[in-house]
């Protein structure tokens, strides 16, 4: 039977292209793999060949023909014995092609409408009993007992990193895990961040639950690909199949007099990433609550600690089993007059700032975001609806920052109830520098949070 | 690349023979095809052929056991349809129907499968080889037995983290076969340009992990050379490298032009080395198999590869709501 043979497609933009050169002639016996013609596409001249045997019974376009478009006929092959004349001098433009082509792109679902401006439900529930006994502990305390308490209830668990075992932990997060857990299950890895990351991550595909510790998250950049082209988008590209339950945990953002390659906060970095989950703590309950709820949690989880706030103490609640949801915001403490949004060590600046303007009659509302992917904007929309002012805080840098974001969820969901600009303080746009007197001013204030209220409030 | 022994006497079965036949020619035929699809623009994108090298993944299938786990790059047709992944599914992924792997979301280079502990389809070059040192990692912190395979190429052997992962490897003890596929070329960059030793599977021994050469377009002898390197595995005593030297008649993907090479080379190549013409001579050289035999093992792979391009084509493109799931669990 006579097998059209069509214009191929050669490269993945390729619509039409010029038939350079035939290297068969009519009666020619061709098999498998031979090359049939050189074709010019958009990129380069490409060697076509042969899919199927046969004999080139009739070549349907010369040599030197532009603008051949795609699946168009070429040439016809036949088999032993058939009769050439039978065919067809020329045969029809393909409209075969078309229709196998892929369809066109489905519409893009319309934009949802500028809200009417409809109060979110959001999770307002509280995340301990109110009468919990407290006890007061550091955030290292809390992230080490977090690790411990899941790695008992889970075989499955285990911790790996740099000086994570022996050393008991660069900056002590690990303490004791080593003697309770074992050199099976507090894995030491040598100075190799691609590498042991890439390996935590096989070993999630695998069917363990691994805590990667990197020493600082500026070392995770070494790694960067393993994160997001390995754990956050296997599931997706699987169909769902093959999820990718780890946590990347470690300090995060400014120490003190490091200078700029071991100060930088990437809250707006790993935010983007569809896949990831995005943690970034205050205090030492939710450090304990939130790493238990990102441990347990089956994707990945980027878990940003500080090193500064390590060593600060907090009360936790002593309860069986402290969790605390991922994506849920809390509020530190109401308030009517302006709304202050941050996360992590930035949270310290918003609480000093809000007592100071208590006292000059400013009523604050602090909102805690604790999670930032996903993120509770509902808490913050509420919130800004009630003070219409909004001012947010972080530590990062000013461009494409989480408090950009921020901004244009207000934007597009409350507009109407903001009564002035939302500011958006952040570090300054430097590398961090290493004097003392410099790095403090690279650094967001509370001063500057106070200033910024003042603005919003136009006092 | 080695030329082909065929003055030794193989200590295979007929059966065996035959299976190995029918696998090598599912994947060139499966490939011919997805070929011909692409070039009437239903497959799109990047699409990596692995004709010519198909007594790799088949001889490697033949060493391992039910339960192994295997990882590749993005050239990982050969790889699935030798562990038994439906063409069917292959295929439509390739088109990016719903009926594919992964209902169309994850294309050519993407594709998994935790029944067959089949665990991807990487598409940056290097990174499969500490995820496959990881499979090997959860095994054995699980103690199970089992050998991960992780197949990368020449190119992929100039990656930093191939060596941050031996070095892991081998202080771990990780049950893990690498296997180099060397076709010598890195895309378009001769492995003489791109690569400061001969033989890759050298740079093992300054991480003190054996390895050997496997003529790898001689599926016997990479069954026997798998053979060992899983035992070695097994046994406790840690990574094996195995460097597969095979040979890819097409492209890098379909929009290579290949100037980088000689025709004449290339055909060389599939006149005096192919892996399936080779086991074709021994089966019927051996009186195991009739030419009639083997036509019919041709029309059945055949029958096979349509049906699964006739899936491909009809199986839909997946709803519109797939854009929006599956990316937490």
């Amino acid at each position: 039977m006579a097998t059209e043979i069509l214009m191929p497609a050669l490269s993945p933009t390729m619509e039409e292209g010029t038939l350079a050169k035939w290297l068969v002639k009519e009666g020619d016996t061709v098999s498998s793999g031979d090359i049939l013609a050189e074709i010019e596409t958009d990129k380069a001249t490409m060697e076509f060949e042969a899919v199927d045997e046969g004999i080139i019974g009739k070549i349907l376009i010369p040599e030197g023909t532009e603008g051949v478009k795609v699946n168009t006929p070429i040439a016809v092959l036949i088999e032993e014995g058939e009769d050439v004349s039978a065919l067809p001098e020329a045969a029809p433009a393909a409209e075969a092609g078309n229709e196998a082509a892929a369809p066109a792109a489905v519409e893009a679902p319309a934009p949802a409408p500028a809200s009417a401006p409809a109060a979110p439900v959001v999770d307002l529930s509280p995340d301990w009993p109110a009468d919990a006994p407290m006890k007061q502990q550091t955030v290292r305390e809390a992230l080490r007992d977090a690790m411990a308490e899941e790695m008992r209830a889970d075989e499955d668990v285990y911790l790996m990193g740099e000086e994570v075992g022996e050393y008991q932990g660069a900056y002590k997060v690990s303490q004791g895990l080593l003697d309770e857990f074992g050199a099976k299950r507090v894995i030491d890895t040598p100075i190799t961040e691609h590498g042991f990351t890439g390996i935590a991550v096989g070993s999630a595909f695998g069917g363990l639950k691994p805590i990667v510790e990197f020493m600082t998250f500026n070392f995770a950049m070494q790694a960067i690909d393993q994160i997001i082209n390995s754990a956050a988008k296997t599931l997706y590209m699987s169909g769902g199949q093959m999820g990718c339950p780890i946590v990347f945990r470690g300090p995060n953002g400014a120490a003190a007099r490091v200078a700029a390659q071991h100060s930088q906060d990437y809250a707006a970095w790993y935010m983007q990433i569809p896949g990831l989950k995005v943690v970034m703590p205050y205090s030492a309950a939710d450090a304990k609550g939130l790493l238990k709820s990102a441990i347990r949690d089956p994707n990945p989880v980027i878990f940003l600690e500080n090193e500064i706030l390590y060593g600060r103490s907090f009360d936790v609640p002593q309860v069986d089993d402290l969790t605390v949801p991922l994506g849920k915001a809390r509020i530190w403490r109401e308030g009517t007059d302006v709304t202050i949004v941050s996360f992590g060590i930035g949270m310290q600046y918003a609480l000093e700032a809000a007592d100071k303007l208590a006292e000059d009659g400013i009523s604050a509302e602090v909102i805690d975001l604790r999670t930032l992917r996903p993120m509770d904007t509902g808490t913050i929309i509420n919130s800004v609806m009630k003070t219409n002012r909004l001012v947010t805080v972080e530590e990062g840098w000013p461009q494409g920052s989480v408090g950009n974001y921020i901004s244009s969820v207000v934007m597009q969901q409350a507009f109407d109830y903001l009564d002035a600009p939302v500011i958006n303080l952040t570090g300054k746009d430097v590398p961090m520098p290493y004097a003392a007197n410099l790095e403090k001013l690279a650094l967001v204030t509370t001063d500057e949070v106070i200033e910024a209220v003042k603005q919003v409030t136009y006092r | 690349m080695a030329a082909r022994k065929t003055t030794k006497k193989p200590n295979v079965s007929a059966e065996e023979l035959k299976t190995y036949y029918r696998e090598m020619l599912l994947i060139r035929r499966f490939e011919e095809k997805a070929g011909q699809l692409y070039g009437m623009g239903l497959i799109g994108g990047f699409c990596h052929l692995y004709i010519g090298q198909e007594a790799v993944v088949v001889g490697l299938e033949a060493a391992a056991e039910e339960g192994d786990k295997r990882i590749t790059s993005y050239r990982d047709h050969g790889h699935m349809l030798a562990c038994g992944m439906d063409p069917g599914g292959v295929m439509a992924e390739l088109t990016g129907r719903i009926g594919g792997l992964s209902k169309g979301k994850g294309g050519s280079m993407h594709m998994f499968s935790k029944e067959k502990h089949f665990y991807g389809g990487h598409g940056i070059v290097g990174a499969q080889v500490p995820l496959g040192a990881g499979l090997a990692f959860a095994d054995k912190y699980k103690d199970n037995g089992r050998v991960t395979f992780t197949y990368f190429g020449d190119g992929a052997a100039n990656q930093g983290q191939v060596y941050e992962t031996f070095n892991m490897a081998a202080i771990w003890q990780l049950p893990v076969v690498f296997v180099i596929e060397n076709n010598q070329y890195a895309m378009g960059t001769a492995q003489s340009r791109s690569t400061s030793t001969k033989d890759i599977y050298h740079r093992g021994e300054a991480f003190g992990i054996p390895g050997e050469i496997v003529n790898g377009m001689d599926v016997l002898a990479v069954k026997e050379a798998g053979e060992k390197a899983v035992a070695h595995c097994r046994a406790g005593k840690g990574p094996y490298i195995l460097e597969v030297k095979t040979y890819r008649y097409r492209g890098h993907s379909m929009s290579d032009p290949a100037k980088y090479r000689t025709r004449e080379e290339v055909q060389k190549v599939r006149e005096q080395s192919d892996p399936i013409e080779h086991v074709r001579e021994l089966l019927l050289s051996g009186k195991h198999a009739s030419e009639d035999d083997l036509k019919a093992i041709d029309k059945e792979i055949k029958e096979i590869v349509n049906q699964a391009a006739e899936f491909a084509k009809e199986s839909p493109e997946p709803p519109v709501e797939e854009l929006w799931t599956d990316i937490y669990a």
